[in-house]
C-alpha cells in the first residue's frame, strides 16, 4: 500500500454523524414539492401515446371551460418563447443535434413526450382537464432497434436531418500515437476473442419524483427545481430562452437522489418556466411516478461489440470496441458524451499495447438516454471484464490469474495507458490480496468443485471484478478537447462570520451525498473551528453564485480542493491582522489548531474568531489591510482522478428454475483519502446495489409499437431489501498523489465493479454446463433458457459427432 | 397521480350494501381495502361512478369456527388472517399463502374477500382458495347465494359475482391432518407471482391418498392441476412419485407470454414448483 | 364532499373532502403534514407509510375517507415533546441509514411497525419485515442495522428502570 504523510487533522478521517439527518429523520425536510406559494397554479402536462407520429390537431378549450382550469396552452401557442432543449456535447464536428422543443410543435417522437399543457387552481382539477384536451395524431413509422436505424431506408426519427446516425466517433491508438495499432495486434494474437455484449437500458429511479415550482413575481425569475445541477440549469435556461442570466435564480432544496437522472435540464423545468412567465403567476408541476419513468432520461443501452487480442500466456495485447449507444429521440445536455465517457476506461486497470475504439450514435423512438450512475464507465468495465473472463476460460486459467498477467504494477505508475491517460496511483495487487482473502477464494474454488462433481441442482458460481474509473469531472483543457461544452473546475467560498462562526459555500450540489457534513469536516480541520460552527450552503444561484454541480464522483476531489484552497486564502489574509493583535511581524507566526501563534513561543495566540471580530470591528485593521477574511477559490484539476478496486462475487445458481441467489459479496476499493469512512461505506453500499440491480433486476422494455412496458415499479422490478445480500466492504487507502486531501471519488465506484461481478459469477456458475453468456438483467427465465439452449447446443453437437 | 371523482358511500351493514351498491348503478364498485382497486384508480385505469366501502361492515370482519369448516369474513385483512389463531391451526395453506402477499403495508389494508372478488389470476389467495374447494357465500338484492370456487373464477379479472352483489364470506374446509404448503416464485420479493402453487395432500402409511393442487397464474383463472392430483391418489409419498405427478403440472393450462414471463418459462417453472410444492407438503 | 374526523400526530382534524382524495394528499396539502411523501403510483416504494391505528399503511393506497375515525401517526409524529427522537429514529441517524433521506419517513414508519410485532428481529426477518419500501441509495445494509439497532435500544429500555430507559435517546451524538 503506498502511505504518504497523513496531513489530516482531527476531523478528516472521522466518522462524523451527518448534519442533513436531523431534518430528513423528522420529516422536516425542503424538497421541492414541499413548496406552496400565494396564487400559485397546478401544471398537469399531457403526453403523446405515440411513439412517432404528427400532430394534426390541438385544440385546449375543452379543457379551460372545466371549472378551476385557469390556463391551457400547446406547443404551437408558445412556440417562440419555450426556447429549445440544449445538447452541450455535440462529441464530433458533424453530430447531428435535432430541434428539440420541450413542448412538441408538429411532430412526437417517442412515447411520453409533451404536448399540451393546462394550469388549474389545484392539482386534481389539473389532471382531469387534461382528459378534456382534443389531440389527434397521424402515425409515423417507428424504429426502435438500433440496428435497424442504421439500415438503409430505415423510418427516420428526423426527417428533416437525413439519417438516424448521431454521430461516430474514434479513438485510435496508432493514429492517436498512443499505443500499437490493433489490426496488427489482431494479425499477432496467438487468441483472439470476439464478444457481443448488450447493455440493457436502465431507468435511474431516484425515490424522489421529479418537480419544479417557478416564481415570476420578483426580481429574478425563481425556479425551485429537484435537479443535480442548478447552475447548468439556470445557464442552460438564460442561453436558451433568451431571459438574462441575472434575471434568473435556480434553487435545488433537498434533492431525493439522483443518480445521473437529475443531471438534465428537462422539458418540464422549460414548460413550467415558459407557463410562468406566460401567466406572471407562480407554477407547479410535480411528476408522477410513471411519467419520470417514461419521460425522465433513461440509461445504458448499448451494444458493444469488443475484440480481445492475446498471447497464450494469457497477456492481452490489444482490444477493440465497436459500440452502438442508443440516444433515444432527442439529446439531452450530454446524451452524445456518455459512451465517450467509457471510451477511456475500455483498458481498465491493465496495459493493452494497442486499442481502437469507435461508438455510433444512434436515434431511435425511444426516451432519450443521458447520465446513469457511472455514466459511459460501467458500460466499459463490464465489457472488458467480461472479455477478460472468456479470454481466461478459452485459455483454462484462473480469471484472476489472466488479471494479474497484464495488469498495471504498483510500481509503474504513474501509467499512461494506450487509451491517452494518465492513471495517477493505485495499487492493484494490494486491493486484490485483501479482497481474495475476506472472501475466501479458494475455499469456494472447492466448494464450487464439490457442487459440479455432485451434479447439484444449486450450482456456485465466482465472479471477479477489478476496475478503476476515471473520476474528479474534469479537467477543462481536456473537457474542451472532447469537445464538452463547458469547464470542470469548482468553486467555493468561505465567509467567517463576526462570531467566528463560518459558512462554507459550495458550488457542487449535493442529494444525498452527505456535503454538509464532509465540507463541514474539511473546514473545520483547515480554519481550526469546531465542527458544528460550519454551516455548508449550496445549491441556491444567489448564494453559491458559481458552480458546477455534483455528478461524476467530481465533488470532492474538485470541490473539496477548491475548500481548502478557500480555506487557505482565509488563513492568509487572517495572518497579518493575528500578527497586528499579537503586536508582532507576520513572518514571525504560524497558524496551528486554529491559532495563530509566534513560532516556538506556547501560550495564548489568537484565533481565526478573534481576527473575524477584529476584522467586523475594524476599529484597529493594520494599515492597508482589507476588512474582510472571507475568500473564494476556483480549482481545475489537472488530471481525472483513478480510484480502482477488486470485488468478488459468489452466487448459487437454481439450475431448475434460474434464480440467482448471491451468496456473499466482498467489495474492496481503494479511493484514496477519506474523509468520512461512514459516508463512503454507504457510497460503496448504494452503488453495488445498483450494479446488482442491472446485473440482476432491471430493464427498460418498449413493445414493438414503442409503449414502455416497464412504466411503473411493478414492472420495472428495482430490488428491496428482501432482494439484496449484506456485503463486506473494505479499503485499501492509496492517496492520490498532488491533492491536499488525498481523495479520489466514491461516487459511482460500487456500480462500475459490481455488474461484471455479478454476471461473471452467474455464467462462472454455469460454464460447464456450456453456458458462455447470460444477457443482462439475469432473470430467472434468461438463466433457464441460457442452460437450455447450451444442452441443446450440446445435443446437437453430440449428434455430429 | 389522482383518481377520477367518484361518490362514496359506507355502510354498516350487508343489505345496506348491497342497496348502496344497486342504486350506484353500473359504475358503482365496491371498495374491499382497496390495495389493488386504488392504484387502478391512480392511473386511471379504472373509473367508477360510486364506491362503496365495505370497511365498516363489522359482520364480515373475523374468522369463525363452523363445525368441519373455517368461515372467513370477506373484510378480514391479510394481517388479521395471520394472526387468526384459527387460521394457523386449521388453515396453515392459507396463513402462509398470506403470509407471501405484497407487503406488510398492503396486508394491513387489503382484505382476503378483496384479493378473491378481484379475480387476479396471478394473486395469491384465489389459486390457494381454489385448491381448498372453498365456497363463497354471496350476497345481492334477491338474497343469498354460495358458489364453489370451482365457479367463482370466471376469466381474467372477472368474478362469478354480478355488479351488485358482494362476496361477504369464504367458507373453507378444516383439513386437519393434511399436509400444505404454498410455493410462490417471483422476481423481486414485492413483485406478482410468475407461478404459484398451492398443494394440500393427505396421506397415510406412506401412501397418498388424496391431493389437491391449484396453480396462481397459469390461466386467466387459477387452475386446478387434476393430472397432478390422480397421478398421486394411491401413489407412495416419494420424490419419485412427486417429480412423476410434477410433470402434469401444466396440462390444460394457457399461461401467458408478458414482459416478466413466456409462456414457455411458466410452463417449465409450474412442474419443477409442483414436484417441489409436493415435496414439502408431504414433508419428504 | 364527505365530512372526516381523524386524529393525527395526536392532533384532532375535522375535514370535508373530495372522496376522491388519498390520504397521502390529505394529510399533506390540508393538514401540512408534509414529512410524509409520494414516490410512487402503484403502492411499491412505501415512502408514504404511516401508521393507522397503529398499522403500517401506505397512504397513498389508502382514501383519507377511509382514515376517518382513525388515529394516525406520521414521521413527524414520532420524536417526544421535547424533540427526543424516536429510537428508531436515532438508530437511522447513528448508523447512517440515509442518504437522500426521501424514503426515510416511510422507512422509519415500517420499521416502527416491524418492531412492534417482532421487537427481536433477525436481519432475515427485518429485510422481509421492510420488503414494502424502496430504497435507491443504501443498498438496505445500513437501514437493517438501524432496525436491528433500535430494537436492542427499545429492548433494553422496556426492561431497564424508567430512569434509564430514557438514556438512548439522551445519548450524545459523539461518534468513534
Amino acid at each position: 500500500m503506498t502511505v504518504t504523510e497523513d496531513r489530516s487533522g482531527a476531523e478528516v478521517g472521522r466518522e462524523r454523524l451527518r448534519k442533513e439527518d436531523a431534518r430528513l429523520i423528522t420529516g422536516r425536510t425542503m424538497w421541492t414539492e414541499n413548496i406552496s406559494l400565494p396564487g400559485m397554479l397546478h401544471l398537469g402536462i399531457l403526453r403523446s401515446p405515440m411513439a412517432h407520429a404528427r400532430i394534426t390537431h390541438v385544440d385546449v378549450g375543452p379543457a379551460l371551460e372545466m371549472s378551476g382550469v385557469v390556463e391551457a396552452f400547446s406547443g404551437r401557442d408558445i412556440a417562440d418563447m419555450q426556447g429549445a432543449m440544449p445538447c452541450v456535447w455535440p462529441v464530433t464536428e458533424d453530430t447531428v443535434l435535432p430541434d428539440y422543443p420541450p413542448l412538441a410543435v408538429d411532430e412526437v417522437r417517442h412515447t411520453g413526450e409533451p404536448v399540451a399543457v393546462v394550469a388549474a387552481r389545484d392539482h386534481a382539477t389539473a389532471m382531469d382537464a387534461l382528459e378534456a384536451i382534443e389531440i389527434d395524431y397521424e402515425p409515423l413509422p417507428v424504429v426502435l432497434d438500433m440496428e435497424e436505424a442504421l439500415a438503409d431506408g430505415a423510418p427516420l426519427v428526423h426527417a428533416d436531418t437525413g439519417t438516424n446516425k448521431c454521430y461516430t466517433w474514434v479513438l485510435d491508438s496508432a493514429e492517436a500515437g498512443t499505443g500499437d495499432d490493433v489490426a496488427q495486434a489482431e494479425a499477432d494474437a496467438e487468441i483472439v476473442i470476439n464478444r457481443r455484449y448488450i447493455q440493457q437500458r436502465l431507468i435511474p429511479a431516484f425515490m424522489e419524483p421529479r418537480s419544479v415550482v417557478v416564481d415570476p413575481t420578483g426580481e429574478q425569475i425563481t425556479m425551485w427545481s429537484a435537479t443535480q445541477v442548478p447552475h447548468i440549469l439556470r445557464l442552460l435556461l438564460a442561453m436558451s430562452t433568451g431571459v438574462p442570466e441575472q434575471k434568473i435564480r435556480v434553487i435545488a432544496p433537498d434533492v431525493g437522489g439522483g443518480f445521473g437522472g437529475k443531471l438534465q435540464v428537462t422539458p418540464e423545468e422549460f414548460i413550467a418556466f415558459a407557463a410562468a412567465r406566460r401567466f406572471g403567476r407562480p407554477v407547479k408541476y410535480v411528476e408522477s411516478r410513471s411519467e419520470t419513468m417514461l419521460s425522465g432520461h433513461h440509461g445504458r443501452d448499448q451494444i458493444q461489440d469488443v475484440t480481445l487480442c492475446a498471447r497464450r500466456d494469457g497477456t492481452v495485447t490489444g482490444i477493440s470496441v465497436k459500440l452502438l449507444a442508443n440516444m433515444g429521440a432527442y439529446l439531452g445536455i450530454i446524451t452524445p458524451g456518455i459512451p465517450i465517457l467509457g471510451a477511456f476506461m475500455y483498458g481498465g486497470i491493465y496495459k493493452f499495447p494497442a486499442y481502437r475504439f469507435e461508438c455510433s450514435g444512434v436515434f431511435t423512438n425511444t426516451t432519450k438516454t443521458d447520465a446513469y450512475r457511472g455514466a459511459g464507465r460501467p458500460e466499459a468495465t463490464f465489457a472488458l471484464e467480461r472479455a477478460m473472463d472468456d479470454l481466461a476460460d478459452e485459455l483454462g486459467m484462473d480469471a484472476m490469474e489472466v488479471r494479474r498477467r497484464s495488469w498495471i504494477n504498483h510500481d509503474e505508475f504513474p501509467y499512461t495507458t494506450s487509451a491517452g491517460l494518465t492513471y495517477d496511483s493505485g495499487n492493484y495487487e494490494a486491493a486484490t490480496e485483501k479482497a481474495m482473502e475476506l472472501f475466501g477464494y479458494n475455499e469456494l474454488r472447492r466448494e464450487q468443485a464439490s457442487r459440479r462433481e455432485s451434479g447439484d441442482p444449486v450450482q456456485l458460481g465466482i465472479g471477479i471484478s477489478t476496475y478503476t474509473e476515471m473520476c474528479g469531472l474534469a479537467p477543462s483543457r481536456i473537457l474542451g478537447q472532447l469537445r464538452y461544452g463547458a469547464g470542470g473546475w469548482e468553486t467555493a467560498s468561505v465567509r467567517m462570520l463576526p462570531t467566528g462562526k463560518v459558512e462554507v459555500i459550495t458550488g457542487t450540489s449535493p442529494h444525498g451525498q452527505g456535503h454538509e457534513t464532509a465540507w463541514s469536516q474539511i473546514a473545520a480541520d483547515r480554519l481550526g473551528v469546531p465542527f458544528d460552527d460550519v454551516e455548508v450552503l449550496h445549491g441556491d444561484t444567489r448564494t453559491s453564485h458559481k458552480g458546477l454541480d455534483t455528478y461524476g464522483s467530481r465533488s470532492l476531489a474538485v470541490g473539496g480542493i477548491a475548500l481548502v484552497n478557500a480555506c487557505q486564502k482565509v488563513v492568509d489574509k487572517a495572518k497579518p491582522i493575528a500578527a497586528h493583535l499579537l503586536e508582532c511581524d507576520p513572518a514571525d507566526l504560524e497558524f496551528v489548531d486554529g491559532q495563530y501563534r509566534v513560532k516556538g513561543t506556547p501560550g495564548a495566540g489568537k484565533t481565526l474568531a478573534d481576527c473575524a471580530l477584529a476584522v467586523f470591528t475594524s476599529h484597529d485593521m493594520p494599515d492597508g489591510v482589507e476588512s474582510s477574511l472571507d475568500a473564494d477559490a476556483t480549482f481545475d484539476p489537472e488530471n481525472f482522478s483513478y480510484p480502482h478496486g477488486t470485488h468478488l462475487c459468489a452466487t448459487e445458481v437454481d439450475t431448475e428454475t434460474g434464480r440467482v441467489t448471491i451468496r456473499s459479496y466482498v467489495a474492496v476499493d481503494d479511493v484514496g483519502r477519506v474523509v468520512n469512512p461512514m459516508i463512503v461505506e454507504g457510497q460503496v453500499h448504494g452503488g453495488v446495489a445498483q450494479g446488482i440491480a442491472q446485473a440482476l433486476f432491471e430493464e427498460a422494455v418498449y413493445d414493438a409499437d414503442g409503449n414502455l412496458l416497464t412504466g411503473t415499479f411493478v414492472d420495472y422490478t428495482i430490488p428491496s431489501s428482501a432482494d439484496l445480500p449484506d456485503i463486506v466492504t473494505d479499503r485499501t487507502e492509496t492517496p492520490a498523489p498532488g491533492h491536499p486531501l488525498g481523495s479520489k471519488g466514491v461516487g459511482e465506484a460500487g456500480t462500475i465493479a459490481s455488474t461484471p461481478a455479478v454476471v461473471n459469477s452467474v455464467v462462472d456458475a454455469l460454464r460447464h454446463l456450456g453456458v458462455s453468456d447470460v444477457r443482462m438483467p439475469c432473470t430467472p427465465e434468461r438463466v433457464w433458457q441460457a442452460i437450455r439452449s447450451a444442452q441443446d447446443g450440446a445435443q446437437e453437437g453430440g449428434a455430429r459427432l | 397521480m389522482i383518481p377520477t371523482a367518484f361518490d362514496y358511500s359506507r355502510p354498516t351493514g350487508v343489505d345496506e350494501a348491497v342497496h348502496a351498491l344497486t342504486d350506484g348503478g353500473e359504475d358503482a364498485k365496491v371498495l374491499a381495502g382497496g390495495q389493488s382497486l386504488i392504484p387502478m384508480l391512480r392511473l386511471r385505469f379504472a373509473a367508477p361512478s360510486m364506491l362503496v366501502d365495505l370497511g365498516s361492515v363489522d359482520e364480515m370482519r373475523g374468522v369463525r369456527d363452523d363445525g368441519d369448516a373455517l368461515v372467513i369474513g370477506a373484510m378480514t385483512t391479510h394481517a388479521e388472517v395471520l394472526d387468526d389463531p384459527l387460521i394457523r391451526a386449521q388453515a396453515p395453506l392459507i396463513a402462509q399463502a398470506t403470509a407471501t402477499v405484497a407487503d406488510r403495508q398492503v396486508r394491513h389494508m387489503g382484505t382476503f374477500g378483496g384479493s378473491l372478488a378481484h379475480a387476479d389470476p396471478a394473486g395469491d389467495m384465489p389459486s390457494v382458495a381454489t385448491a381448498l374447494d372453498a365456497t363463497f357465500e354471496i350476497a345481492g338484492p334477491s338474497g343469498r347465494r354460495s358458489v364453489p370456487a370451482s365457479e367463482f373464477f370466471v376469466d381474467y379479472l372477472t368474478s362469478a359475482l354480478e355488479p351488485d352483489e358482494i362476496l361477504v364470506s369464504v367458507r373453507v374446509p378444516k383439513l386437519a391432518g393434511w399436509g400444505t404448503h404454498y410455493e410462490k416464485f417471483n422476481r423481486v420479493a414485492q413483485a406478482w407471482a410468475l407461478v404459484g402453487v398451492a398443494v394440500a395432500i393427505r396421506r397415510s402409511n406412506g401412501t397418498i391418498d388424496e391431493a389437491r393442487v391449484a396453480l396462481t397464474n397459469m390461466s386467466s383463472t387459477p387452475v386446478r392441476a387434476h393430472g397432478v392430483e390422480e397421478a398421486l391418489v394411491g401413489a407412495p409419498a416419494t420424490d419419485e412419485s412427486m417429480a412423476a405427478a410434477g410433470q402434469h403440472a401444466a396440462e390444460g393450462t394457457e399461461p401467458t407470454s408478458d414482459v416478466s414471463a413466456s409462456a414457455d418459462y411458466r410452463t417449465h417453472l409450474a412442474t419443477v414448483l409442483t414436484r417441489r410444492a409436493l415435496g414439502t407438503a408431504a414433508g419428504i | 364532499m364527505t365530512h372526516i374526523s381523524m386524529t393525527v400526530d395526536g392532533v384532532r382534524y375535522d375535514d370535508d373532502v373530495e372522496p376522491r382524495t388519498l390520504l397521502v394528499h390529505h394529510l399533506r396539502d390540508k393538514l401540512g403534514k408534509i414529512g410524509t411523501v409520494v414516490g410512487c403510483d402503484t403502492s411499491n416504494c412505501g415512502a408514504c407509510t404511516v401508521l393507522m391505528g397503529g398499522n403500517s399503511v401506505k397512504s397513498c393506497t389508502v382514501l383519507a375517507v377511509q382514515a376517518s375515525g382513525m388515529d394516525i401517526t406520521t414521521v413527524e409524529g414520532l420524536a417526544g415533546r421535547d424533540g427526543e427522537m424516536h429510537p428508531v429514529q436515532q438508530a437511522f441517524h447513528e448508523t447512517h441509514a440515509l442518504q437522500c433521506g426521501y424514503c426515510t419517513p416511510g422507512m422509519i414508519m415500517s420499521a416502527v411497525d416491524l418492531l412492534a410485532e417482532n421487537p427481536d428481529p433477525t436481519d432475515a426477518e427485518i429485510r422481509d419485515g421492510l420488503e414494502g419500501n424502496l430504497c435507491r441509495c443504501t443498498g438496505y445494509q445500513n437501514i437493517v442495522k438501524a432496525v436491528r439497532e433500535a430494537g436492542e435500544t427499545m429492548r433494553t429500555a422496556r426492561h431497564a428502570t424508567p430512569e434509564t430507559a430514557s438514556a438512548h435517546a439522551t445519548r450524545d451524538e459523539v461518534t468513534t
